[in-house]
């Protein structure tokens, strides 16, 4: 027969309508945010420098901006970065489609992004290849792009390209490392390197940079992992690493993010022997050089993004950059990575991010 | 996953009777009456699909008007949908078979990484662009025939046997690439896949070309009716004298030349081959299917469900994409739209089984 009674799913009902008035309530506990928020320091850092007036509002210009999946501290930090910046701008009417790990979904946000005609794109690609063919779509459609961090593979995909500098993060590392070497007079060091997702180019432009440093005095890496930008895979392999050598006189770690899983395992084996350097530069890492548990971190700015949003402003309204004499904003900009340590934390103190 | 009964093989049946248990798998649910018949009518059974999809054009008309509303925006769309549709299309025959795969993102990696070595594009520079093609979709139907084979004749779970092609192509991938994402030199081969045919992008038209013949494959052939017995009932079917075994081969062979075809598209959008393309395919592919009616058992679904289930997800992310909305909150979207589908058809299921 055919006739039922509903009572089974009406009870089934009222009991889904119970756990979801209760997770209504546990909803509210959610939130992360602290209760008052400091603005990033865009605006102190402000750009007046040249007295120019291109903080001045202009005419509205609409960007959009795509960056991938914030699936660890340094990418959420771009785009919050970027967000804010955005926002600190009354002429700018931001269009976010944030977070993706799949090529094929950025390629269709940004076939979106020229649909609409925005002014300008900024994008982080996923992988800076993958996404050069919509680049230079959207640029052949006269929107100009804004390639930040990760590399398009052709020179026509975008108008202004900026980044961080992996190649001489690695440099850097190398560089201080030796110095470390010859001040503290270390005979024969052990130099242990953890690096992170050692199929992205970003990791083997630091690995060779460090390399070709540490050849400089020369000494070479020892023993290297590599994990992948987690907390967890952070753990897990300087945990590997520990085991596999006894006696470590320098570790450089690639990423402050998989850092606190790196600094857990230094923790939970009891080894502090070695001068442990990091990389990216998050709040964690500089709390940890002012507490004296970590000699340095190397600087890899998260606020690329957000300089990225202001070139498409000052590019989308035909204005140049203050502080350099050309008319036109350059073409491409790579950002120096410094070591920051004790002597000069308190200066980069603002560019910390959380993990 | 009901096929370990080592019974004797029985002789081979009559035709008639062969061809009686065909109809009688096909027919299954064509005899009852009113709401039910309607429900289980073509129309009835994707009608929740049908207002889902419009619901959504609804909310992104409403929130998003003509940015939304716009003939480039309905192409992004699609051309977004199309290569997670034709794994999709693929998947559904897989899945009404009574199997899963896990590996089609992998093989989807795997076979744009082949189809991009400097061997194989210095090769289609002295014949022809075509084959590129040729190479994706082999190295699919490759990977397709391991699997089905460790299926069907190492009597491996679906799943098991899937699991070890996941991690075993996408590993290969890598190492075929060097971890480097290739680049594609053969322009050929971007300009015409990811360009225009009679003013639709190609991607659409070979989306729409494949779910077209996996519809006329599904219903209008024996492979497709063997298909729906093997996954209803695989002992019956073995009785009725299918060749379940070899069957089951051919529908992961099928979904293997799907994940090829799908690697092309994407070598050809992205204008690149990289180990990293087509991560977690597998699951876009499996929920697509689940909610356009497909059972994850086995013996019923259609491929207008799943164009269906497709578009809807991809709708989606597109009206999220221009609320400016993140893709956190899309994923939980994503999870109830699951969920509310699979729930509804379970409803529609019941009475279709209780009526008989």
């Amino acid at each position: 027969m055919s006739v039922r009674t509903n009572r089974p799913y009406r009870r089934l009902l009222t009991s889904t309508v119970a756990v979801f008035a209760a997770g209504a309530f546990v909803v509210g506990c959610t939130s992360n945010e602290p209760e008052e928020e400091d603005q990033p320091a865009a605006e102190e850092t402000g750009g007046d420098g040249g007295g120019s007036g291109n903080d001045e509002p202009g005419e509205t210009v609409v960007i959009g901006f795509s960056g991938p999946e914030a699936d660890h501290g340094w990418l959420a930090a771009v785009n919050d970065s970027a967000i804010a910046e955005a926002e600190s701008y009354d002429d700018i009417e931001l269009r976010t489609a944030e977070g993706t790990n799949d090529a094929n979904l950025q390629i269709s946000q940004i076939e979106t992004f020229i649909n609409e005609g925005v002014d300008a794109i900024v994008l982080l690609p996923t992988d800076g290849a993958q996404l050069t063919e919509v680049a230079i779509r959207a640029m052949e459609a006269g929107i100009p792009v804004i390639n930040v961090d990760r590399e398009f593979s052709s020179p026509f995909a975008a108008r202004a390209t900026i980044l961080g500098d992996n190649h001489g993060m690695g440099i850097s590392a190398g560089t201080y490392a030796c110095q470390l070497i010859e001040d503290n007079d270390i005979q024969d060091p052990v130099i242990a390197e953890i690096a992170g997702i050692d199929s992205l180019p970003l990791t083997q432009d630091r690995s060779r940079g460090f390399a070709e440093a540490l050849e400089a005095c020369g000494q070479t890496v020892d023993n290297r992992v590599a994990a992948e930008f987690t907390v967890e895979s952070g753990e897990e392999q300087a945990a590997n690493l520990l085991q596999a050598a006894p006696e470590i006189d320098i570790i450089w770690n690639h990423d402050d993010d998989q850092g606190v899983g790196v600094k857990q395992a230094f923790d939970n084996a009891g080894r502090d022997e070695f001068f442990f350097i990091g990389g990216a530069g998050s709040a964690n890492a500089m709390q940890w050089i002012q507490d004296g548990e970590m000699e340095a971190t190397i600087l890899y700015p998260p606020t690329q993004a957000a300089d990225g949003i202001r070139l498409a402003r000052l590019i989308a309204q035909n204005k140049g950059m203050s502080d350099l004499v050309q008319v036109e904003v350059p073409r491409r900009i790579v950002l120096n990575a410094p070591v920051v340590n004790i002597d000069n934390v308190e200066d980069y103190l603002h560019l910390g991010f959380e993990s | 996953m009901s096929e370990q009964t080592p019974a004797a093989p029985p002789a081979t049946p009559p035709a008639d009777e062969h061809r009686r248990i065909e109809a009688a798998a096909a027919a299954e649910g064509e005899t009852q009456s009113g709401f039910v018949r309607f429900m289980s009518s073509p129309v009835g059974r994707n009608l929740g699909l049908i207002i889902a999809l419009l619901v959504l054009c609804a909310v992104g008309a409403i929130t998003a008007g003509d940015r939304f509303v716009d003939t480039d925006n309905m192409v992004t769309i699609l051309r977004f949908a199309s290569i997670i549709g034709v794994v999709s299309i693929g998947m559904t025959f897989v899945i009404i078979g009574g199997g899963i795969d896990l590996s089609v993102g992998a093989i989807v990696a795997l076979s744009s990484v082949w189809a991009t070595t400097l061997a194989t594009q210095t090769m289609a520079e002295d014949t022809h662009w075509l084959l590129m093609v040729f190479v994706a979709c082999a190295v699919g139907v490759g990977c397709g025939l391991i699997n089905g084979v460790l299926v069907a004749y190492g009597r491996m779970a679906p799943f098991i046997a899937t699991l070890a092609m996941f991690a075993a192509a996408r590993g290969l991938a890598e190492i075929i690439s060097e971890q480097r994402t290739q680049l594609v030199d053969v322009r050929e081969l971007v300009d015409t896949i990811n360009g225009e045919l009679l003013g639709i992008s190609v991607l659409i038209w070979i989306f729409a070309v494949v779910s077209a013949i996996g519809w006329v494959l599904l219903n209008r052939t024996t492979f497709g009716r063997r298909t729906i017995a093997v996954g209803g009932n695989a002992t019956a079917a073995r009785l009725a004298g299918i060749a379940v075994k070899r069957h089951t081969v051919l529908l992961y062979v099928v979904l293997g030349l799907a994940c090829g075809i799908a690697g092309i598209m994407l070598t050809a959008r992205t204008g690149t081959g990289s180990g990293t393309h087509g991560q977690l395919y597998e699951l876009d592919a499996i929920a697509a299917v689940v909610i356009g009616g497909t059972l994850l058992t086995g013996g019923r679904g259609t491929i207008v469900g799943t164009v269906f289930g497709v578009l809807i997800f991809q709708t989606l992310t597109n009206v999220f994409t221009l609320n400016n909305l993140d893709s956190s909150t899309q994923a939980v979207a994503k999870g109830a739209i699951i969920v509310v589908a699979v729930l509804l058809q379970q409803r529609v299921a019941v009475r279709s089984s209780d009526s008989t």
